[in-house]
């Protein structure tokens, strides 16, 4: 049982750090600002949620847990909200051009 | 494994160091340097300075850029000019000078540090008990070195008058900055809905936690500041009065409580600042709720700015 959960969070952590270096290749290789924040979202919050639902097993307690999930929410709704906040300051600066 | 992150993370540091230096645009270099906080902040998590990493992902990267990018939106006119400026070959050499200089005398102070190096810890740890707080860190700062604690609140409050004093005359007592104005069903105001209470959970958290854990007042209160700028950044709210009575005793109540736990002290205990056995905990705790008002309020007034309009506006 033991071994099945750890093998569970290697290859969940393991595909989390795939999804994070997806998305620092497109943030390095897109061409404009809207496509390197939809790489760089979509990166952040599938690589994230991977590696806390394979930290998950790992922890002790239900509430280190809770707080992890909680940490993940966050981050989602952080990230989420500021790159509306650049879209549409980069959308600006489109238009003023 | 760890040697190779240690290193990784030393070079990007130094990496980023230069970066922030060399940076031609202005905006770029505070980019630079709000990262160099994130990251200095790691490097403290892998010395085990949970206090000191907290502080400095809050203050050193959080508020401080915050800070500068304000500065660096006031200074958006002049940029031009300073470009045009170039520092001769003379003036070059010796800053280089000057910087080579330091960081030798700094690696050969580190390098001459006796083995193990001298410390007061044990004496610390054998006396966190007469305090009646289990993090050592809030031991060390609230009753060990207390006066340097005072110190900087008193600082800090300072500071504020200074930003205050560079409004003109006829805003004396007014708001700080123009009033945000931003879209009322957009994603910054519904951000400014969502986040604050869970911010203000976790400040009051971390806040309480730094009797017997790693966390206390500063990192609390930037938490709690940074939640009052949000609500204030999405037009939620508009930035306070700073001639309010209310906002300037919030102000000072902190050093003053301090000040006056310090005189007890010498009133019972026979020094300034010292607590009467068996009080240390309960008069801890006071100076640490008193402080969190001066705190929250003189980080979030210090972002704000000097008063830049009428009061009734």
């Amino acid at each position: 049982m033991k071994a099945l959960l750890d093998l569970f969070s290697i290859v969940a952590i393991a595909s989390g750090a795939l999804f994070y270096l997806a998305g620092t290749v497109g943030l390095l290789r897109f061409p404009d600002s809207y496509t390197r924040l939809h790489a760089l979202t979509k990166a952040d919050n599938l690589g994230m949620a991977l590696v806390v639902i394979g930290l998950l097993p790992q922890v002790d307690g239900l509430l280190a847990g809770l707080k992890l999930v909680l940490v993940w929410l966050l981050v989602m709704l952080s990230s989420a909200a500021v790159s509306q906040l650049i879209a549409r300051s980069a959308r600006g600066l489109d238009r003023r051009q | 494994m760890t040697t190779v992150v240690t290193v990784v993370i030393a070079l990007l540091l130094l990496a980023l160091a230069a970066w922030t230096l060399v940076a031609r645009d202005a905006f770029l270099a505070v980019a630079g340097f709000v990262a160099y906080g994130l990251l200095l902040s790691l490097v403290w998590v892998r010395l085990y300075g949970i206090d000191v990493a907290l502080t400095e992902a809050a203050i050193g990267g959080g508020l401080t850029g915050a800070l500068l990018i304000g500065a660096v939106a006031r200074l958006r006119g002049t940029e031009a000019a300073a470009w045009s400026e170039r520092a001769g070959a003379g003036a070059w050499a010796l800053a280089m000078l000057l910087a080579l200089g330091v960081t030798a005398v700094l690696a050969l102070c580190v390098l001459a540090l006796p083995e193990p190096p001298p410390t007061l810890a044990p004496q610390a740890v054998q006396n966190m008990g007469a305090t009646g707080v289990a993090n050592p860190i809030t031991g060390v700062l609230l009753a060990f070195r207390a006066l340097d604690t005072l110190l900087e609140a008193i600082v800090l409050v300072i500071a504020l008058i200074g930003v205050w004093s560079l409004a003109p005359d006829r805003f004396w007592g007014g708001r700080p900055g123009l009033r945000h104005r931003a879209d009322p069903d957009g994603i910054l105001a519904y951000l400014a809905r969502v986040l604050p209470p869970i911010g203000i959970v976790v400040g009051v958290y971390v806040f309480w936690a730094g009797a017997d854990h790693p966390g206390g007042k500063f990192q609390g209160a930037t938490i709690l500041a940074a939640m009052w700028l949000l609500v204030q950044m999405a037009g939620l709210a508009d930035s306070p009065l700073t001639g309010s009575r209310w906002l300037r005793a919030g102000v000072v109540v902190g050093p003053l409580v301090f000040i006056a736990v310090g005189l007890l002290g010498l009133w019972s205990a026979g020094a300034f600042l010292a607590y009467p056995p068996d009080w240390a905990k309960p008069m801890i705790v006071a100076v640490e709720v008193a402080l969190m008002p001066t705190l929250v309020l003189v980080l979030a007034l210090l972002l704000n700015g000097a008063p830049a309009r009428g009061g009734d506006r």
